[in-house]
């Protein structure tokens, strides 16, 4: 890097990439991919959706890894940002639930509800656990 | 694996069997079985919703319809409407407010929107790989800024302005560390990187190194500019390896940019940074240690002064911040001193990052600005206490800090309010206790670890920590005495003022805190040899209760040791001097007549 004038045209070369707001102009899907996520098995989640991407020729769509979101307990966390629309945080991810969303979603246009946060008095009710009988 | 078209999810949580959600889950495997729909229809049994006001609790997903106060004689309604029609019972039906229900975005949720994020800005943003993503959200534009535009003095100027203090445990104020170093005159300098970070449940800063890598670079080159340095290192764990991973790729990416390295943005600045890996003792991430771990010496700390500032790494003046402190650095410098020092309170500026755990709905990663109360963290963006269980502690601080309790729950979280409340801000640890944990047991806990970490140089730490733990040994398997909580109390006293470390002079601090603030629990081990939480199991019995007992012999089947006995039909009891307080029994009674006290 010589000059400032360089990091500008990266920084603007790749603003559209990491832009959360609505005037993007590509489809950008982030994996959380920290140890947290890792551990709840983000990696064959990254994967399948790199996989589904692939498979249906999709331009304009990027896939990255993506740090801690903070809800450790959701995790794996995979969030879409459709251009024009606002971002859409999908829990619990797993592999074949990352390729609905990559063709409902990404490609169809639908988000997929029933893999969103489900609140219900300030309470994330997604992480229920199932008691044995 | 059988694809279900709709689940529902009925609540086993205490609240709502104790309103007859069995009754509920009995009668929709009736109804389900009855309408042919058990190929289709999924009953799951699942844990507390913490919505026990609001139950027996029925949730039907995909719709995620939430139904409250449902009783047995609604169930045939809810399987003919909305299992069978797809209508769901409107009658029933939660009414939420606007943000609950199925949201779209994590960014919509209380959880979120009472949060800052600082110096988490750009995890969960930006690809911790790509440093074009870092660039593009201005990453290396503070680098830019202060090479081209700023004076070293200027730089520190701004530091000091915006208020920034240490966030690795201490809370020094940053700008003046930067300048005492810059000030030491010597041939070389060095700045260090603390990601140490050895307190049992705390995962900031590997948050941060996972998540944002090039923000500790371009804030360790940035205070390389400032005190005159050209060489840093970063000391982490080697048990982080997803973070060492990360920062590798970083720095060969910021090599390959120049913007590490030789003659950066063509001004004559050089600055690199290398990666040191430490083995994970908990008293390496004291400064001291953390050099002599460096240099290549056993990881124990050195009297101060000298100062790192003055004589640190090799001898040379040295810098040392921590991994989040350094997080905060670029954005102060983009975005202004005057801005960073608009948020928090007057002596703790901007955010801080928690990791929340323990006895809280939402455990995660939040960062939030200085001077919100404890209450608004863990109920407001914790969701509370899960199970309906009622909150009795929280800790931060980690193994240094100490115990906070209901009444300080309004307490704004600043370094000099937590302190002068007997615990401290730490690095970042908050973990809550609700009323199934024994504060003991806590304390118990914290000093075993301490007691295992101490390094051994100074005999108050190494031998006075064992000596603690024995007498808190003694206590929880009902041998104490009322003089033992003195005795507690003046080792305490005497090891945090005669240790040479910040590990020793803390380590008490959870037992001091816990002995100030629940005394009565300690009383209640030593003088009626009871664990009011039920958790020690020395202290703890396991009793039949007559009226509850129908005599079905259930338990006795269960116990390992036979020490149940009695008439099928009649009341059993449990001979206290056979058993061995294993618990098999507790869960079996169908009609809940044992109980452990
Ligand atoms: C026993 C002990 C353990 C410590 N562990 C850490 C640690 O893991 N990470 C850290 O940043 N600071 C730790 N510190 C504090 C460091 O000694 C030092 O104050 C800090 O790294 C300075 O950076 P700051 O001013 O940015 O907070 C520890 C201190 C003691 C006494
Ligand atoms: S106080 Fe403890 S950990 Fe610190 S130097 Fe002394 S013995 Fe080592
Ligand atoms: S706790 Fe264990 S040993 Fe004691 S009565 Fe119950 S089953 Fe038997
Ligand atoms: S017991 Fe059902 S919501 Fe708590």
């Amino acid at each position: 890097m010589k000059s400032i004038q360089e990091l500008e045209e990266i920084r603007k070369r790749t603003l559209d990439r990491v832009n959360q707001r609505t005037d993007r102009t590509t489809t950008r899907i982030v994996v959380g991919m920290a140890t947290c996520g890792i551990a709840a098995g983000a990696r064959p989640v990254l994967l399948a959706i790199m996989e589904e991407v692939e498979k249906l020729g999709l331009s304009d769509v990027t896939v990255a890894q993506t740090g801690c979101i903070g809800l450790c307990k959701m995790e794996p966390i995979v969030e879409v940002i459709r251009p024009g629309e606002k971002k859409v945080t999908y829990v619990k991810m797993d592999a074949d639930k990352a390729r609905r969303i990559v063709n409902e979603h990404v490609v169809g246009g639908k988000v997929v509800d029933e893999y969103t946060l489900h609140i219900v008095q300030g309470k994330m009710l997604n992480d229920y656990k199932v008691e044995k009988e | 694996m059988a694809f279900y078209r709709s689940q529902v999810l009925i609540c086993g949580g205490t609240g709502c069997t104790s309103s007859d959600s069995m009754k509920i889950l009995e009668k929709f495997h009736e109804e389900v079985k009855k309408n042919n729909l058990e190929e289709e229809i999924e009953i799951v049994r699942t844990g507390c919703f913490g919505l026990c006001e609001l139950g027996p609790v029925v949730i039907v997903y995909p719709e995620g319809a939430f139904y409250s106060r449902v009783q047995v004689s609604d169930v045939e309604e809810i399987v003919a409407e909305h299992l069978i029609k797809g209508r769901p019972v409107t009658r029933l039906l939660y009414t939420e407010s606007v943000e609950e229900g199925r949201i779209k975005s994590l960014n919509e949720t209380g959880f979120y929107k009472k949060q800052e994020r600082i110096a988490l800005r750009n995890c969960g943003v930006i690809d911790p790989e790509n440093i074009d993503e870092y660039i593009a959200v201005d990453g290396y534009k503070a680098l830019a800024k202060v090479l081209t535009t700023m004076t070293p003095e200027q730089v520190i100027e701004e530091v000091k302005k915006s208020g920034l203090r240490g966030r690795g445990g201490g809370g020094f104020p940053t700008g003046l560390k930067w300048e005492f170093t810059a000030k030491s005159k010597a041939d070389q300098k060095y700045v260090l990187c603390n990601a140490d970070e050895g307190d049992p449940g705390a995962f900031m800063d590997r948050s941060v190194l996972e998540g944002d890598p090039h923000s500790v670079l371009e804030a360790m080159a940035i205070a390389g500019y400032a005190i005159g340095a050209n060489q840093g290192y970063i000391y982490v764990r080697a048990e982080y390896p997803i973070a060492v991973e990360r920062l590798k790729v970083a720095i060969k990416q910021a090599r390959e940019y120049g913007l590490l390295g030789k003659n950066i943005f063509g001004t004559g600045f050089s600055f690199d940074v290398e990666i040191r890996l430490g083995a994970g003792a908990f008293v390496c991430g004291e400064e001291t240690a953390l050099m002599n771990s460096i240099e290549g010496r056993r990881g124990m700390p050195n009297p101060k002064p000298p100062f790192p500032a003055q004589s640190g790494l090799w001898e040379k003046p040295t810098l040392i911040n921590n991994v989040e402190t350094y997080a905060n650095v670029p954005a102060i410098i983009v975005r202004g001193a005057d801005w960073f020092a608009s948020k928090g309170t007057e002596k703790s500026k901007g955010t801080k990052v928690f990791a929340l755990g323990g006895k809280i709905t939402n455990t995660g990663l939040v960062e939030v600005p200085m001077g919100i109360s404890l209450r608004e963290v863990i109920y407001e963006i914790g969701g509370g206490i899960p199970n309906g269980k009622k909150f009795k502690a929280v800790q931060t601080g980690g193994p240094s800090g100490g115990c906070l309790t209901e009444e300080h729950l309004d307490t704004p979280i600043e370094y000099d309010t937590l302190t002068a409340l007997g615990s401290m801000m730490g690095s970042g640890g908050m973990i809550v206790m609700d009323e199934d944990n024994c504060m003991v047991d806590v304390a118990r806990f914290y000093l075993d670890f301490t007691r295992d970490e101490s390094c051994g140089k100074c005999t108050p730490c190494r031998i006075g920590t064992k000596r603690m733990l024995e007498i808190l040994d003694r206590i929880v398997e009902g041998k104490g005495t009322l003089e033992d909580l003195d005795k507690l109390e003046e080792l305490g006293n005497q090891i945090k003022a005669a240790s040479l470390c910040g590990l020793g002079q803390t380590a008490p601090n959870p037992v001091l805190s816990t002995l100030k603030h629940f005394r009565h629990e300690y009383e209640a081990h030593v003088i009626d040899k009871k664990c009011p939480a039920g958790v020690c199991q020395a202290l703890l019995q396991y009793t039949i209760i007559e009226e509850k007992c129908k005599g079905c012999s259930l338990c006795a089947r269960q116990c390992p040791v036979n020490a149940i006995s009695g008439q099928v039909k009649n009341p059993y009891v449990i001979d206290q001097d056979k058993c061995i307080k294993c618990g098999a029994c507790l869960d079996k009674c169908p009609f809940k007549a044992i109980v452990k006290k």
